[in-house]
């Protein structure tokens, strides 16, 4: 194997900017002192707290792989009627951000609130997180091993759990890592549910007693929350082996649903129904019911124009940053890539407003020139959401042959044309389907951004705050529904990237 | 494929660069000044276009949520590019003064609003008064039966009635002057008598009032001017709700009045123009339109509240400092210990 230097020197960068969240904590933390962090972390609140989120993180992350697997397989992998229509219903529900979400049920449901109401609209929020990387890896495994498996007298769920589900682990685990993350750092749905979990808990801190320093050393739990996580998914990965596909592989059969095949349907439709209908009926009725109108057309299409600036700009930035981490991973498995990978998820489960306050501190006392500009803020979600893309990248590496770059390289082709020839253009549709992650995931973001936005400018959810924080929800439903529907653009390219043979 | 994605890069490349050339802060005297504003924008813009009109002076102004403004006004210490901050509540305003960060006001500025309603080292001063109060819905609640005091709503009559929101700051700020004005021991008093009473919990106030006004729940202690912003998003007048507010006897600890109010940065101490816009805040105009347009009460004595409140004068807030309402770590903490939040 060869020192791959480069990729080194820029995952190193990469990863610094992911631990800038962290750096900030650790300072921060450090002068609260001791004998505050313990006064703060070991009680009997801290405990039950953390104990909630990870059950939280628990239930829906089974609940996402469930529904995220067996939509995917249904989609891929049967003779299901109108496979693409519910392809790219199953995806979308990642267009909607978790607060419309909440909302919507809480005005809609009596008494909606607590621990299951959360659970249940986190799972319909993020079951695509596990839909999208399973289906795509579906769609790429070698159909040959299941012929063997059929061939040797298994029958249909037999192979499916012996041989389909297990090609497609490391898919379901990198997923699953991605709604527990997530549900760990999620504000908007718990907030409107109530459930005390620790990021509510965060939240409340900064405006409980305006207590900022009690708020950062809650946070520093979340990082250990976070790096038990990642042992566990760790642990589970190192057993799964590496799926490159070898040379040219067939599309991969299809199962026949036959009589189960309405059932499916309805299921898929029910799921779409309450992930997208539901918010679309709320957005429809807050329209018909209010008086407050949104500003003129041209500051709806400014705050469009910015929403869509800032994240492009922000997904830009990030998949620049993820290239060489999940290129270095895939391509020099070890030890310390792994642990690179690894240390670009730290910053993930922390609440937007501690990555906000962190990147006030750097631009502040590093980046002056950069504060409050659009670069500062696309920083912040380069620190936030870098797993997406680090994720994709790595995945879409490991499925293309490291043979074809060794070769070209023993040829005498210089790496940088090698890269540009050979790697980019095998791993682009992966590196493209992180970066439309990563955009529609900006764009939802609002406390990072509600912090770093240059000043005077808005976006969509900075909008949607606006209006929804003073009762004017006739004015907030069209930016939520801008929102929804330029988020559904990435997740529809995102969808079908996955799904089209 | 490529030729786009290279366009896109290279557009992306240049707004940003664009858009990263901002103006100078802080300069004195430049008919420019940057505002920080913990209210929501609906609320402020239209104020701060009267005074643009009014002065010729040009307003940025950035919104956000006033606990983490003040949390990022501390971040950025002597390096802030605010000239003003306009808060919410007291409390943001004293947490980033605690810091040393605002500049004590003029003396003909504080003259403008009532001596109990500002810093007392000078350096914030209320714009408008925001009260507490009781709101209830008549078809579930009789007036006969309407509490008298604020501690009234602990008794059996009002069991799973009444709903709060703990984790709001005009709540905290009320539990705050209750363990000031009446003691520690009665305040954890108060607060274990609405938790042994079935107190529903609340995320906010709006939500509250809402769901009064729909008939789901019977009453609340929450702000005055919900019930305002709630009628004004359904086209109404706030008399026609079926939410009603009633305010206790007057001086009842129940009736504290908190403030949002201003504060011009140290950065911007010198700056004429930063203090123009804390006088307009507090001039008729503004002090109209925060009356009539936003159903707040007006700090400036020449301004009449808005029609169907009562007056300062006939709700008589119980006599609390809001200078004295800073130690709200305690408060939290005793909110936590009673298990409402």
């Amino acid at each position: 194997m060869r020192a791959r230097p480069v990729l080194l020197a820029a995952s190193l960068i990469a990863v610094a900017v992911g631990l800038i969240p962290l750096g900030y904590l650790a300072i921060r933390a450090g002068e609260a002192g001791w004998p505050r962090i313990a006064a703060e972390v070991f009680t009997q609140r801290t405990a039950v707290l953390a104990a909630r989120s990870i059950g939280l993180a628990l239930v829906v992350t089974l609940a996402c792989v469930v529904i995220g697997v067996g939509s995917a397989f249904l989609v891929v992998r049967s003779d299901l009627p109108w496979r693409r229509g519910f392809g790219v219903l199953a995806a979308l529900p990642l267009a909607v951000p978790t607060y419309v979400a909440g909302f919507s049920w809480v005005s809609t449901v009596d008494g909606f609130s607590g621990f299951w109401a959360a659970a249940l609209v986190l799972t319909l929020c993020s079951y695509p997180y596990v839909f999208l990387p399973v289906a795509a890896a579906l769609r790429g495994t070698d159909a040959a091993q299941e012929e063997v498996s059929r061939a040797l007298g298994k029958g249909a769920w037999r192979t499916f759990t012996g041989v389909t589900l297990r090609q497609v682990r490391p898919a379901v685990a990198a997923g699953a890592l991605l709604v527990a993350l997530y549900v760990f750092s999620d504000f908007g749905a718990v907030s409107i549910v109530l459930v005390d979990t620790f990021t509510r808990a965060v939240f409340t801190a900064f405006s409980l007693g305006f207590d900022r320093t009690g708020a950062l050393v809650l946070s520093t739990v979340l990082v250990v929350l976070t790096v038990l996580l990642l042992t566990g998914e760790g642990l589970t990965r190192r057993k799964g082996a590496r799926y490159a596909r070898p040379g040219v592989s067939r599309p991969p059969t299809r199962i026949a649903l036959r009589g189960l095949r309405w059932p499916f349907i309805a299921a898929l439709a029910a799921v779409s129904a309450l992930a997208l209908g539901m918010p679309a009926a709320s957005l429809i009725r807050w329209l018909s019911a209010g008086v407050s109108r949104p500003g003129s057309l041209g500051e709806i299409a400014a705050a469009t124009g910015n929403s869509l600036f800032v994240s492009v700009a922000g997904a830009l930035l990030t998949t620049l940053l993820a290239l060489p981490v999940g290129l270095y991973a895939a391509r020099s498995p070890g030890f310390l890539s792994a642990g690179l990978e690894r240390l670009t998820y730290l910053g993930h489960a922390l609440p937007g407003v501690v990555i906000g306050l962190s990147l006030v501190f750097f631009g502040i006392n590093v980046a002056y020139s950069l504060y409050q500009t659009v670069w500062l803020l696309a920083l912040a979600y380069a620190a936030l959401f870098l797993p997406l893309a680090v994720g994709a990248v790595h995945a879409a590496a490991a499925q293309s042959p490291p043979a074809l770059e060794d070769t070209a390289r023993s040829l005498g082709r210089r790496p940088l044309y090698v890269f540009r020839t050979i790697t980019l253009p095998l791993t682009l549709p992966g590196v493209g389907a992180g970066a439309a992650l990563t955009v529609l995931t900006c764009m939802k973001e609002l406390p990072a951004t509600l912090l770093l936005r240059p000043t005077g400018m808005d976006t969509l959810a900075t909008e949607l705050w606006t209006h929804t924080s003073v009762s004017e929800y006739a004015a907030a439903a069209p930016y939520a529904a801008l929102l929804v529907l330029i988020a559904a653009i990435p997740t529809w390219a995102l969808s079908r990237e996955v799904i089209s043979a | 494929m490529k030729k786009p994605l290279i366009l896109l890069v290279a557009a992306v490349l240049t707004a940003a660069t664009l858009s990263a050339c901002g103006d100078e802060p802080n300069v004195a005297g430049d008919k420019k000044i940057i505002v920080y504003s913990g209210r929501g924008e609906s609320l402020i813009k239209p104020a701060l276009e009267k005074f643009t009109k009014a002065t010729g002076i040009q307003v940025e102004a950035r919104y956000g949520d006033t606990a983490q403004m003040a949390s990022q006004l501390i971040e950025e210490g002597g390096r802030t590019k605010a000239d003003v901050f306009i808060s919410q509540d007291a409390g943001g305003l004293g947490a980033v003064a605690k810091k040393g960060l605002l500049a004590a006001l003029p003396a003909d500025t504080l003259a403008k609003a009532p001596k109990e309603f500002q810093s007392r080292a000078g350096q914030w001063v209320g714009v408008t008064g925001r009260a507490r109060t009781f709101v209830y819905n008549p078809d579930l609640v009789p007036v006969a039966d309407l509490p008298k005091s604020v501690f009234d709503v602990t008794q059996p009559q009002w069991r799973g009635k009444v709903a709060i929101a703990p984790t709001n700051g005009s709540f905290q700020a009320f539990v705050t002057s209750l363990r000031v004005g009446q003691g520690e021991a009665k305040a954890e008093e108060f607060l274990n008598g609405l938790k042994a009473n079935g107190v529903q919990i609340r995320s906010n106030n709006i939500q509250i009032v809402q769901e009064v006004a729909d008939g789901k729940l019977p009453a609340g202690l929450v702000n005055h001017y919900y019930l305002h912003e709630i009628a004004k998003e359904k086209g109404i007048a706030p008399e026609t709700m079926k939410a009603k507010l009633h305010f206790f006897t007057p001086g009842d600890p129940g009736n504290l009045v908190n403030v949002s109010g201003a504060a011009i940065t140290m950065n911007s101490a010198n700056d004429a123009d930063s203090k123009a816009l804390v006088d307009f805040l507090l001039g008729a105009e503004a002090q109209t339109y925060f009356a009539n347009e936003v159903g707040e009460y007006p700090l400036s004595a020449s301004v009449p509240a808005a029609a169907g409140l009562p007056t300062f004068a006939g709700i008589k807030p119980p006599a609390i400092d809001l200078n004295d309402l800073d130690s709200l770590e305690q408060t939290v903490a005793l909110i936590k210990k009673v298990g409402l939040a």
